[in-house]
């Protein structure tokens, strides 16, 4: 009885839902009023093929751009300076009182929703449009013109009642030092004040302790406001891509967007680094027992999993994981890396390693685990940008990227063991450290390391550009050095090309 | 054996329950021959099939798991016996977890199995917040059996028998029952969509700073580190996340776990999991990343908060108790923290004329040398934020922070028995966490013992018989206290949910008319 009162509700909202959606179609021409845009309400006017595929690629090239410089590490400052050019090229947002303003919003609101179904067809291809579209937001948001940028987000909160509280002066008053120690002081010329609201609102802001709690509530300074704003556009973009994806059967009767869009759903995929494990250098036949004189070739990361593996006969979980797959990477097959752990880890029973240990190891080959069809190869090796962007190992852990997790004086003592000594490199290196440009120093480590062959390719012309660019992937590293140090070798031949 | 029992009397059990709620089971009840069988085969199902419902856990699961299996299985269980020194006829107390038998009698008669269910049930009659619940059973053999649910605590409860796990855990309740997901059509509409959040610290973080012992022992100097944790996140999670309903409870052997039970919080996804997690968690970096409290001035609240929390821990337990830098190689660790090259000269020789001189006077020195004028550059404030971020080095929570950051980690129930140690999982009170003795826990076999010699004293003849057999089996053992707390806790948590609920139908009724 319960459950049948429970149901009648949903089917009438379903039934109004649908009355809503088909009622009254707008089919009139919108105007833009601010260049900043929550993406409510669908176009509606009509387009040209031709506009539809060219406006999507041109959204699309920002979004790739943008995803690099997170893959890159750079800073919001280096972000805003190596986007601001792109943006103006592909996507321009001029001011309200200029003559393109209209058009250019036009382009930006139309090749957002294209996009939009071009990627709401999977729950990963979502949570990536959805983190990139929030931080193009956050970013256009950070550079809008002060005035306009406050019309638009009053205009939130009339038209979409967004709008938060305000804490009140006596409240300020009690809270006294407590919400200044944990929000900092106002700059000069910015607005003192806070907001209030639940803490669920502001997650990165409460994450990094930037806000005052009190009891669930989140005491927010103004001019944090772009928090607020930005997790709301998430949010209810996130809450749009899940309707449209609901919805996309339907378009499936279009024949000719749908090409259009899958096309660029898959173009969208490009920018990781991905290793692919066919190509280590062909002719290299890795053993459990030849991995002490190949790790020669690994970088940093790798050398530092594999010194404290011999020295401690054990290590931890990440760091077995982040170990086993570039081992996989570089060819050494699942008989050999059960192997292989299974000496290294000497102090243990075989009883020990094969309840606990071996199960892991297969597992990342995609010899067990999962579902038997997605299960595929396993795991793919860790790129540079996995390695720099998942949190930072705790006490005993050993992986991740040295570069970023050790002290620079204790990288640089490690670097010295490995027989890095020249001054300028490693004071090239705590350049970038310092600068968080981690795989800059990784890859001025391998220049130093590789000097001469690296001369001699290049003077006898045979490896291009693309075969010396940067390295992004600890696999590649590994592949790089290794050819570099076998040139002319019979046998070594291997194909270099990275794709 | 002599706490074997007879079916009267667990059968008994499940009907005397004075303070169950209204006999929510009875539908249950009814019909319990035909569920049960339909239980029965299904576990032979899925144990058939185990490396492929193992197979089906998501990846990351898989590895994240292992590392907590390493803490099971590694060296001896450690002897527990100025604890368990009752005279009673029973194993010694590190046998009792290899003993399936043991197990068995403890998931018949003394396991709560019905405030279990109706704590994460959130209501007197079964709900899909239970029964979509996942639970995942490690059995004697080490095989893991994932994805198991349950429409009832009775059916749990027999599982549990038949089974006879070494533990079980629990995980997220999904939007459909989780032995169904497999006739989906859909791999999407099979998702975790809430559960308790949670919290892992355990005592193999402390390894680098605690100096008693190491691996798997605790005595309690160590456990001092768990109080002291408990008490920095208790605090938080209540005085700035406002949650109200936070179970603790301890893990069997060297740690403790924290379960979260408020709506608010079951419902969080993995974005504001990881923005608590991140917001208390304060050490960062491995072992080779030097200084790991680098914290900004002025201190945030909270941090504040947690450091006149912990002062005097610090002093009393860290510098007096732990000595965490007697010899000159650990004393060096301390300059390696402080900002003051001159300083920290005049500091190093003052230890090298007496090296053996305790963590406390160092510490002392730290301040009188400076007040003499030790060095001529000192920056006195840095020199306190540096002692500040010290003494929050050395007692701050250590937290396993990647079990609170997902929705779908699965971590052991409370009331579970700890495989090496056989001790109960019980829940801590945090009013009187100071005086919670991990080495006084009851193990499963001492517990049986107390039952055995209830009956004993009580074996007067004939009279009250019936009046006994009202007696629960926990109530006549040292589980007691544990077992009425946690159902004044799941109370709690109940009248919250009840009010929480009608404010929803009114509200929803105030919108439709």
């Amino acid at each position: 009885m319960l459950a049948s009162s429970r149901i009648d509700p949903k089917r009438r909202n379903n039934l109004d839902h649908r009355k809503r959606q088909f009622a009254q179609p707008q089919w009139q021409q919108q105007k833009y009023e601010y260049g900043l845009n929550f993406y409510v309400l669908p176009p509606t006017a009509e387009i040209t093929l031709e506009e539809f595929e060219e406006w999507a690629i041109a959204r699309l090239k920002v979004l790739s751009e943008l995803e690099s410089c997170t893959f890159r590490n750079r800073t919001p400052e280096e972000t805003t300076n190596y986007m601001t050019p792109i943006l103006q090229k592909h996507m321009p947002l001029n001011p309200s009182r200029s003559s393109t303003a209209q058009d250019e919003r036009k382009t930006d609101h139309y090749s957002h929703f294209i996009l939009r179904l071009a990627f709401s067809a999977t729950e990963d291809l979502r949570r990536r449009f959805s983190r990139l579209e929030t931080m193009l937001f956050r970013l256009r948001y950070k550079e809008e013109d002060a005035r306009e940028r406050k019309n638009f987000v009053d205009s939130l909160g009339a038209t979409m009642g967004m709008s938060w509280e305000k804490v009140s002066e006596d409240e300020v008053q009690e809270l006294g030092a407590d919400l200044r120690a944990a929000t900092g002081y106002a700059k000069k010329g910015e607005d003192e004040g806070w907001f209030k609201v639940d803490w669920e609102k502001v997650p990165e802001l409460v994450e990094s302790r930037k806000v005052l709690l009190k009891r669930g509530k989140a005491y927010v300074p103004v001019r944090e406001q772009q928090s607020l704003v930005v997790a709301e556009f998430g949010r209810r973009l996130d809450a749009a891509l899940e309707l449209t994806a609901r919805a996309l059967p339907r378009l499936d009767e279009d024949d000719r967007l749908s090409p259009i869009l899958a096309h660029l759903s898959q173009s969208f995929t490009a920018p990781e680094a991905t290793y692919d494990a066919d190509s280590s250098p062909s002719g290299l036949a890795p053993t459990h027992q030849n991995i002490d004189a190949l790790s020669q070739h690994f970088p940093l990361c790798m050398q530092h999993l594999h010194r404290t593996l011999r020295q401690n006969s054990h290590l931890k979980h990440y760091g077995r994981l982040q170990y086993t797959l570039f081992l996989k990477g570089i060819g050494l097959s699942l008989e050999e890396c059960i192997m292989f752990w299974r000496r290294s880890f000497k102090l243990m029973t075989d009883e020990k390693f094969t309840k606990e240990y071996k199960y892991n190891v297969r597992h990342a080959y995609g010899d067990v685990g999962g579902d038997a069809n997605r299960r595929g190869r396993g795991y793919t090796p860790y790129s540079c940008q996995k390695l720099l962007t998942e949190a930072l190992p705790g006490p005993g852990m050993t992986h991740g990227c040295p570069y970023r997790t050790f002290t620079v004086d204790n990288l640089v003592a490690m670097l010295q063991q490995t027989g890095v000594s020249d001054r300028e490199t490693l004071k090239g290196v705590r350049e970038d450290v310092a600068r968080q440009r981690y795989h800059i120093a990784c890859n001025r480590v391998f220049e130093y390391a590789h000097k001469s062959e690296i001369k001699e390719v290049k003077n006898k012309g045979v490896w291009g550009e693309a075969e010396l660019d940067t390295i992004l992937h600890p696999n590649t590293y590994f592949k790089r050095s290794f050819l570099l140090k076998h040139l002319g070798e019979e046998g070594y031949s291997g194909e270099t090309n990275e794709r | 054996m002599p706490h074997s029992t007879s079916p009267e009397l667990s059968l008994q059990e499940d009907s005397i329950l004075p303070d169950a709620p209204a006999r929510p089971l009875e539908d249950g009840l009814d019909n319990t021959s035909e569920e049960e069988s339909s239980a029965g085969t299904q576990t032979m199902d899925d144990s058939i099939t185990d490396p492929a419902s193992k197979a089906n856990a998501n990846l990351e699961d898989m590895f994240e798991d292992d590392d907590e299996d390493d803490d099971f299985s590694s060296s001896a269980p450690q002897a527990s016996s100025e604890a368990a020194s009752q005279d009673t006829i029973k194993p010694a107390p590190n046998t009792s977890s290899s003993d399936p038998e043991v197990m068995k009698a403890f998931y018949q008669r003394l396991f709560p199995f019905r405030y279990l269910f109706q704590w994460l049930n959130h209501s007197p009659s079964p709900t899909n917040d239970f029964g979509h619940r996942e639970f995942a059973f490690t059995l004697r053999n080490d095989a893991y059996l994932r994805y198991q649910s349950f429409p009832t605590a009775d059916l749990l409860r027999k599982q549990c028998i038949q089974l006879n796990p070494s533990r079980f855990e629990i995980g997220p309740v999904y939007s459909t029952n989780p032995r169904e997901r497999k006739a989906l059509r859909r791999a999407t509409a099979f998702r975790p969509i809430s559960k308790e959040l949670v919290f892992d610290i355990d005592m193999t973080d402390y390894d680098e700073i605690r100096t008693c012992c190491t691996g798997a022992n605790i005595c309690s100097r160590c456990w001092t580190f768990i109080t002291m944790a408990i008490k920095v996140i208790d605090a938080a999670l209540r005085d700035d996340f406002g949650f109200r309903h936070i179970l603790w409870v301890y893990s069997g052997r060297r740690g403790a776990h924290a379960w979260v039970c408020d709506r608010r919080a079951r419902d969080m996804d993995d974005a504001k999991r990881r923005a608590v997690a991140g917001y208390l968690e304060l050490l960062k970096g491995g072992d080779k990343s030097g200084k790991r409290v680098n914290a900004k001035r002025p201190l945030h609240p909270h941090l504040e908060r947690s450091l006149n929390l912990l002062r005097d821990h610090f002093q009393a337990d860290i510098l007096c108790k732990q000595d965490p830098w007697a010899s000159p190689e650990k004393a060096a660790r301390l300059l390696e923290l402080l900002p003051d090259k001159e300083l920290n000269k005049s500091l190093q020789k003052k230890w090298d004329s007496a090296p053996l001189r305790p963590s406390s006077q160092k510490w002392a020195d730290i301040d009188a040398l400076a007040a003499t004028g030790a060095s001529g550059s000192l920056d006195t404030k840095a020199l306190r934020d540096a002692k500040q971020d010290i003494v929050l080095e050395y007692t701050y929570p250590r937290l396993d922070a990647e079990v609170s950051k997902k929705l779908n980690h699965l971590l052991k129930s409370p009331f579970c028995v700890h495989p090496a140690t056989g001790r109960v999982c019980v829940p801590i009170d945090t009013r009187r966490v100071e005086e919670f003795d991990p080495l006084g826990v009851p193990t499963a076999t001492e517990l049986l013992a107390q039952i055995d010699e209830w009956a004993r004293t009580h074996d007067d003849g004939g009279e009250g018989e019936e009046e006994k057999k009202k007696v629960q089996d926990w109530e006549k053992t040292s589980l007691k206290p544990y077992v009425e707390f946690f159902r004044t806790f799941v109370g709690g948590l109940l009248k919250d949910e009840k009010g929480a609920v009608k404010r929803e139908r009114q509200e929803s009724e105030s919108m439709e008319f």
